[in-house]
């Protein structure tokens, strides 16, 4: 318990290191757009392909579990449309993406922990948590809505596209469940949550990484801990941001 | 001038640095010599401010530096420059993007006065040819080279190298060692030096400070060392037998 207090108290401290004032504005830009690049446009193809099969599988699944002449079918295509705006594309995507580039973020900081890259920086008196964190946070808080969006959109292609292919459903009713009850405020919801779950990811992980010392075992280890750590942070963010945006 | 006062350091109760005193001059190659695990890279990284002294100060022309702020030193830092034992080159970035750094972050110069000054600096250190590639592309020399071209590039007053020839070929070696040598004397900084290679030491050695076990042990010229009477030293100085030689050469 000490500990986990002691590690939340590092944890702060550096993410005050992170959000001191930057050294040029130019230079940060240029690493916020290579970092958009990185972290964000090489995550599309991951969340493409996990959305289309996802949004077909719940299709499948809603449609054999409501099969009765009493519920309209349009209703399969509604729920998709839920499942995918309230959940899947914002808290599973982002647990995925955890995984992906959580690892990746910790291990390249650790890395350069523990080869000295971070104290070069220092020394040429670089505020090396914020040169290197600062702009990965600030890509993805940017970047994992638009994931979350585009995860929404092809979730329901997928489903669509099971529809029409196996012609379990009318493709048409299914395109009037996408419309039927359609509550904007519901994707903003899901943006505000892909956008939280994006800082938490990059911050803890980069965290992980920025504290690994040792050597390359070290990096493992930090790396695992930094996806172990964001995921179950996820979690809990997803119960208090539900509770405070939807209740 | 850089001087340590009094400076101890420990590690979870165990004492890396004891109560070491030392002045390492301007205009002169300083080196700290001392075995493996003696604590010469804490000692180094404790003058730059990498490791926080545990009592002590240590001080720049005057600046007691250990009590600056993070904000403060920064001005300080931006005239030092430190070559660490295994390079850290920035991986992700070229040899011409880790040279020009400092430049792009600390100077309002334009790209072509950069380009420039990072010409001159590789030239400086004969390094042609790689401007393009990653340091996973380097040979171990290369990166040492692109190592002391980042640490020249802002003109530094205070130069620190961490082993500079670990693992190079004996003639690489010398060719770095004078080149530190060279560009210490022509713009006159003080430059400190850890090294294990006696070679080194015969060759650019001006002032020598040897570390035993994490005490200052022995302090003097390369003149000096040959005649040192101190058991410790001797054992170190004359591990090789080339050094045995010279000495029985010259009585
Ligand atoms: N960050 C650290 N945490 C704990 N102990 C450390 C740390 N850094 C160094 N030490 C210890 O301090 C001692 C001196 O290490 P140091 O790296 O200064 O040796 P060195 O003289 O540079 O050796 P080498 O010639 O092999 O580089 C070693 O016993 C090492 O275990
Ligand atoms: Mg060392």
């Amino acid at each position: 318990m000490i500990k986990i207090l002691e590690l939340t108290g590092r944890y702060f401290l550096l993410l005050g290191k992170v959000f001191s004032r930057p050294e040029k504005m130019r230079i940060y830009r240029e690493r916020i757009i290579f970092e958009m690049e990185a972290l964000g446009i090489g995550s599309i193809p991951l969340t493409a392909i996990i959305s289309v099969f996802i949004g077909a599988v719940v299709t499948l699944q809603m449609s054999i579990s409501l099969e009765s002449p009493f519920i309209p079918q349009y209703l399969i295509g509604y729920a998709t449309r839920e499942t995918m705006v309230l959940e899947f594309s914002s808290t599973v995507v982002a647990l995925i993406l955890a995984g992906k580039v959580g690892s990746n973020i910790a291990s390249e900081i650790g890395t350069m922990r523990i080869t000295e890259q971070i104290d070069a920086l220092e020394i040429m008196g670089v505020n090396s948590a914020s040169y290197l964190i600062l702009p990965k946070i600030v890509a993805t808080v940017l970047f994992f809505p638009l994931l979350t969006l585009l995860s929404i959109f092809i979730g329901c292609v997928g489903g669509y596209a099971i529809a029409y292919v196996t012609g379990i459903m009318i493709p048409g009713d299914y395109i009037e469940g996408m419309h039927y009850a359609f509550l904007p405020y519901s994707i903003t919801y899901s943006l505000i949550k892909s956008a939280v779950f994006a800082f938490i990811i990059t911050s803890i992980s980069a965290f992980c990484g920025y504290y690994a010392d040792g050597n390359s075992l070290e990096v493992g280890r930090a790396s695992t801990r930094a996806v172990v750590a964001s995921s179950i942070v996820i979690m809990i963010f997803n119960l208090i941001l539900t509770q405070i945006l939807l209740v | 001038m850089i001087k340590a006062d009094h400076i101890s350091k420990s590690f979870e109760g165990r004492t890396v640095l004891d109560d070491i005193s030392v002045e390492f001059e301007t205009g002169k190659t300083n080196l700290i010599i001392g075995r493996s695990g003696s604590g010469k890279t804490v000692l180094l990284k404790s003058l730059v401010g990498l490791h926080e002294v545990d009592s002590g100060a240590v001080y720049y022309d005057d600046v007691c530096y250990t009590q600056l702020t993070f904000n403060q030193r920064k001005a300080i830092r931006k005239d030092i420059g430190m070559i660490f034992q295994g390079g850290a080159l920035l991986d992700s970035s070229t040899v011409v993007e880790n040279v020009k750094l400092p430049l792009d972050l600390f100077t309002d110069q334009s790209e072509a006065e950069k380009m420039e000054r990072v010409a001159f600096c590789l030239e400086r250190v004969r390094l042609q040819g790689a401007d393009h590639l990653y340091p996973s592309e380097l040979s171990g020399g290369m990166i040492k080279r692109v190592a002391i071209a980042r640490a020249i590039v802002m003109n530094p007053r205070y130069l620190f190298c961490d082993e500079p020839n670990s693992g190079l070929d004996p003639q690489t070696s010398v060719v770095i060692d004078n080149l530190i040598h060279d560009i210490t004397r022509e713009y006159n900084i003080t430059t400190i030096i850890n090294t294990h290679d006696m070679n080194s030491v015969m060759e650019i050695g001006e002032k020598i400070v040897y570390i035993h076990e994490g005490h200052k042990w022995w302090e003097g010229t390369k003149d000096d060392i040959l005649h040192a009477d101190n058991a410790e030293l001797n054992d170190f100085v004359f591990a090789s037998a080339m050094a045995k030689r010279a000495r029985r050469a010259a009585r």
